[in-house]
Parts: structure tokens; sequence; C-alpha cells
């Protein structure tokens, strides 16, 4: 069976979907950032098959990539910056339990 | 036909590697599982012929962003609390389901307008072209050069004893 377009756009939404389900039901604020990190992930894997199938000739999809790869990066490092500060002062990274903005 | 099965095989790495990272209650054994799930991308992006960015995504995730996470997994005590849902998780999976059904009929009811060509012989060449050409992305990538400077100094200013 010929390996095409749709088969990668369902395995990016399928991951996509893995990813969704662990940053909205986790507690714990690093595995949501891993399950965030799984999102971007399944985004690339698209832009890339877009770019691979749709204008061969031209790169955009993987010009795109490099950028999200870039900003993912950076969001990692300040995201697990912040969850090492709250940790320090709260000796807790609970994301249900950092409500102090809730109303 | 090679690449068919590697694309096969890839996929199933990558989902199954990736519903442990959520599943697993250890979350250090989560960690490693999100290594596997990276270097399933990779893989599937060497099937795209995209094999400059399969490289920056080993080197960039698994190097560095990886070894961040397990890190911090480190540096707090979250392994022996493990991975716990939240109240939310009975809706969320039904949410995510639903996503996934919509995403899925899409998909297949969309008549993508694909061109057959091969793909091209040094794509490494061609992206260097694109970015730092004529009409390129110079001006992004100085950009983006900044935003990573602001990044280390935002982490390192997190991160300072007061």
């Amino acid at each position: 069976m010929e390996v095409g377009l749709d088969h990668y756009l369902i395995l990016s939404t399928i991951i996509f979907s893995i990813g969704l389900y662990g940053a909205l039901s986790k507690r714990s604020a690093v595995v949501i950032l891993m399950s965030i990190e799984i999102m971007l992930a399944a985004v690339t894997i698209t832009m890339v098959a877009f770019s691979r199938y749709i204008v061969p000739t031209e790169l955009t999809g993987h010009i795109f990539t490099i950028f999200i790869i870039v900003v993912a990066a950076a969001e990692a490092a300040v995201g697990l910056a912040i969850i090492m500060a709250i940790y320090r002062r709260r000796e807790n990274i609970d994301a249900s339990k950092i409500d102090l903005l809730k109303w | 036909m090679g690449l068919e099965i590697a694309f096969w095989i890839l996929a199933a790495v990558t989902i199954i590697s990736a519903m442990a990272v959520v599943w697993l209650r250890n979350i250090f054994r989560a960690a490693l599982s999100l290594i596997l799930c990276f270097l399933g991308v990779a893989g599937i992006f060497v099937t795209l012929s995209a094999d400059f960015l399969a490289a920056i995504q080993i080197l960039i995730y698994v190097g560095a962003v990886a070894i961040l996470i397990i890190l911090a997994i480190m540096l707090t005590r979250e392994v022996e609390k493990g991975s716990l849902s939240n109240k939310l998780k009975i809706p969320v999976l039904i949410t995510t389901v639903l996503f996934l059904g919509v995403a899925i009929y899409a998909v297949f009811n969309t008549s993508w307008s694909v061109v057959t060509l091969p793909p091209q012989e040094s794509i490494t060449n061609a992206i260097a072209n694109e970015l730092f050409g004529r009409d390129g992305f110079v001006l992004v990538v100085e950009i983006s050069a900044i935003m990573l400077l602001a990044a280390i100094i935002g982490a390192v200013t997190l991160m300072r004893e007061e």
C-alpha cells in the first residue's frame, strides 16, 4: 500500500490528540510540558508532510519547522525554569493546586 | 516498498511511545519514552526525505530538551508521587476522541492537490538558500537569535537564588 499525504496527516493527528489528552488531564507540570512537546512534534510532522506532497519544489514547511523547533527549545527552557521556581517556593508542582489567580 | 515498511514501523513506535508518556505512572520512564517518541519523529522526517530536520530533531530534542526535562524531574521530587490525573480525566478523554474523529473526517473529506514530484536531491542546500538567500528569512533568523538570548536570560533570572 502506497504511503501518501493522508497517512502522515492521520499519524500526526493521533499524536497530537495523545499530547492534548496529556496536557489537559495531568497534574504534574513536568508531564504537561512533555505533552506540549509531543503536540509540537505532531505539528512539525504535518508541516513537513505538506511541504513534501503539496509544494515539493519549495521548502516552506521545512522553514516553519525550524522556527517551531527554535521556539519549542526556548519554551522548554523558560517553562522548566518557572516550574523550578514554583517548586522552590511551594515544594509542589501540582498544576491543580497552583490556583492563586483562579476565581 | 522499504519506505512503506519503515513508515509503518516508525508510526507504531511513535504512537506507542507517545501513549506511554501519557499512561506510565513513573515520570522518569515517561521521560525516557518521550525520547523514544522524538526519535520516531526524526525517523518519520527521514521517510519524508527531510534529513536535515531529522538531524536537528535528534540534536535539539533528544540532546537538549529531553535532558532538560530529566534534570527537572530529578531536581523536583516528582518520581515519588508519580504522574497522576486530575478530576477532568473522563471529559478530557471524550473531548480528545471527538477532536480526533472530527480531524480524521476532515482529512479524508478534503481533496488535497497532491503533486507527484520526486523529492529534491540536496535538501540542506535548498534550505540554506531559502533561509539566507534573496527574499529569504534572514530577519526572522536574527529575531529568533534574540529570542533565544532572552529565553536564556529569563531562565537564569528565574532560577537564581534571591
